[in-house]
């Protein structure tokens, strides 16, 4: 009743992504891999969104497509170049207390070497890095349960609007008192 | 649905059928002009087609190669372009709001920006039609501007985010209303109800909505008019009379030609003036339409800054429609030290877009972003759509590089103003009041933000200051017209497509009394 054809269709293409590159080559992916773990770094216990492969798939389908913030190329040739340039920095040798600060000066522009030059590095971390990754994230069931949404709800619709409201169909948040959480929501589904 | 030949000359070709041409489609159509409307996009069924998916749904955005630059490049996708039979509306959030009528002549009354050679009691009018034919559902009494009747449909339930900006207005002693939204509170034809699944910004797979889509559209369909989707135009031709002939157009895998009397360009403020550029000839050599230098030029975009903060009670924002409740106070208060106005209302975004603003807004990353995220259903927010003043330096110009059509593609150039800093930073302190005062904790301003376009193809009094008359018809040639958001002096501080539809009906019953007079 809440997740029409047409939504299960696309989040069944999403959950059966390849999870092998088909974009991007063995090193970057690697990096690729690296980064999107540091990004957003998930629980050991559930299987991982596939971020990376996600991301990868996006490059194959629209990366020489779309907006183009001036000086960045394309955005599949961007990733490829900042991707390469990051691995320039040795992030791969990195632990991750070094990998982070890496990226925090990623992130604040204070990086520089030749590689940089066609993906300003403040420029591709927030306009590229960040919007792919956690568009990959945030786009799956997996995520939308650990943040509680609602999720798709055609044609059911919601019903429930107001204040501290929720629709029976919507899990209650654990709070202070887990165990009630889980008997309130022994029931939704 | 009627289907023409290429060699058919139809009165009325239109390019693009969004809240522009879909609109001027369907009014020319029951006027009993031959119509055909080109979209370079698919004809989607929004109950089989449509997915309660943010991703999935960008497949209604206009997502074609395109440059951007200056100080603050936009970020063209969702909120500024639609790539599909009905236009951006088909995914817009349905806000329909009437301009100040001050703004029609805001040179003149409040000093800035440019006269639009439009007269807003005639507008009024016209208003009144393109809300009839959405069947708007908003309040009983609008608390701003001139008197206008009852919304046709009553106003929708009120969400928890919608009531959190209702308690903050009345704490700074601010009017606010029920947003007049195009989505109906009881049924209508063959729209349910709507039933508050909160995707309205990416595609309603209920058809509850009411844009150009399921309104404009089939009304075209039913008066005789042909929807040709997957067609690009290329080229408008132009012969040695100085006439439109047709236009040049990409449809399964080749160019044709098809004729017409009359080009109308409704493609939006990046793709109509790219047209009309890309249409030079040696007599035109800077394009058509152009003998002003105007073309392109003055591209103004809103602003859309935000603030955010977190309540301990639950919001759950996703429910309903985004924007349920607004304040238009700043759109109708003149004491203030910039020029131009704003309104602010409820905010909804659903995961990707709020994960968006976390990232963007406050650089969040690692363990702290997906902690933070956590506080989803605690969360709630004011958005601003605020007026950006014309300026000479935001244009719209061609690049070299070319997109799958092999045409050249649009270089779109944008720096915010010193005005329209101030505004930003004025709703910004605004809203962080009205954020406070509901007693919201970890309150931010999102202050990287812009969405609907307009400009680039501007309506005047004279060929010298403008591209377009006050009936969209072009200085220059006199069968080529432009009817979308680019005849846009000024831009209001208001979401714009009612002002769009309301522009495509005044232009039909125009074209209608000119062709009655001979003079078409």
């Amino acid at each position: 009743m809440s997740w029409n054809d047409a939504t299960r269709r696309a989040v069944d293409a999403r959950l059966a992504v390849a999870r092998e590159p088909r974009f991007f080559a063995a090193r970057e992916w690697q990096v690729l891999n690296r980064l999107c773990g540091r990004i957003l770094p998930q629980p050991v216990d559930r299987p991982a969104v596939p971020i990376a492969a996600l991301i990868d798939s996006k490059m194959r389908r629209m990366g020489d497509a779309g907006t183009r913030i001036e000086p960045m190329p394309w955005d599949g040739e961007a990733w490829r170049l900042a991707l390469t340039a990051l691995d320039g920095h040795g992030f791969m040798n990195l632990d991750d207390t070094d990998a982070d600060a890496l990226l925090t000066r990623m992130q604040h522009g204070a990086l520089a070497s030749d590689a940089w030059s066609r993906v300003p590095p403040a420029l591709f971390f927030a306009k590229r890095l960040l919007p792919d990754i956690v568009e990959a994230y945030y786009g799956h069931p997996t995520a939308w349960s650990e943040i509680g949404f609602g999720g798709p709800a055609s044609p059911r619709g919601y019903v429930r609007m107001d204040t501290n409201r929720r629709d029976p169909w919507e899990a209650t948040e654990a709070r202070d008192e887990p165990e009630a959480a889980l008997r309130a929501n022994r029931h939704v589904r | 649905m009627r289907e023409y030949r290429l060699d058919d000359e139809v009165d009325f070709l239109i390019i693009g059928t969004g809240a522009g041409g879909g609109t001027l489609a369907g009014k020319l159509a029951e006027h009993g002009f031959s119509v055909i409307a080109l979209d370079a996009g698919l004809y989607f069924r929004p109950l089989e087609d449509f997915a309660s998916d943010e991703t999935e749904q960008e497949k209604l955005y206009w997502l074609d190669r395109r440059v951007c630059d200056g100080a603050d490049p936009l970020q063209m996708g969702g909120k500024n372009s639609g790539k599909a039979v009905g236009g951006s509306m088909v995914h817009f959030a349905m806000v329909s709001l009437r301009f100040r009528p001050e703004w029609f002549k805001s040179r003149s009354l409040l000093g800035y920006g440019a006269d639009w050679p439009l007269d807003w009691r005639e507008m009024w009018h016209y208003y009144r039609q393109a809300e009839l034919a959405l069947s708007i559902s908003g309040p009983v009494s609008y608390p701003w501007g001139p008197k206008r009747p009852r919304y046709p449909y009553r106003a929708h339930e009120v969400n928890s985010a919608g009531r959190l900006l209702a308690k903050g207005a009345e704490a700074l002693g601010m009017q606010w209303t029920e947003t007049p939204l195009a989505t109906v509170s009881a049924p209508r034809g063959k729209s349910p109800p709507c039933v508050y699944r909160g995707f309205c910004r990416f595609g309603c797979s209920t058809n509850a909505k009411q844009s150009t889509l399921n309104t404009w559209i089939p009304r075209a369909i039913a008066a005789g008019a042909e929807i040709r989707d997957l067609a690009m135009a290329g080229r408008i031709e132009v012969n040695d009379a100085g006439r439109a002939t047709g236009v040049r157009f990409h449809r399964n895998g080749a160019w044709h030609f098809q004729r017409a009397r009359n080009v109308v360009v409704s493609g939006y403020a990046i793709e109509t003036p790219r047209l009309l550029l890309n249409s030079a000839t040696p007599r035109h050599p800077h394009g058509l339409a152009n003998s002003s230098g105007l073309v392109g030029k003055y591209l103004m975009t809103q602003s859309n800054q935000a603030v955010f903060g977190r309540m301990d009670d639950e919001v759950r924002w996703y429910k309903g429609p985004p924007s349920l409740t607004i304040t238009e106070h700043w759109n109708y208060q003149d004491n203030k030290d910039f020029f131009g106005g704003y309104c602010w209302m409820a905010q909804g975004p659903l995961p990707i877009e709020w994960a968006f603003i976390q990232t963007g807004a406050r650089g969040l990353w690692g363990e702290a972003l997906r902690r933070d995220m956590m506080n989803y259903n605690h969360q709630v927010g004011l958005k601003m759509v605020g007026e950006v003043l014309p300026d000479t330096r935001n244009h719209v110009t061609l690049d070299d590089e070319r997109d799958q059509y092999g045409l050249r593609i649009p270089r779109i150039t944008f720096s915010w103003g010193e005005n329209d800093k101030i505004l930003i930073d004025h709703a910004i302190g605004q809203m962080t009041l009205s954020m406070q005062a509901i007693g919201a904790r970890e309150i931010f301003a999102q202050r990287e933000d812009a969405n609907h376009l307009a400009g680039t193809a501007r309506m005047g009094f004279s060929p010298e200051t403008s591209v377009v008359n006050a009936d969209c018809r072009s200085w220059d040639i006199a069968n080529l017209w432009v009817c979308d958001g680019s005849v846009f002096p000024t831009t209001g501080g208001v979401n714009p497509s009612l002002t769009i539809q309301a522009i495509a009906l005044r232009t039909a019953d125009r074209i209608k009394a000119m062709a009655q007079h001979g003079e078409l």
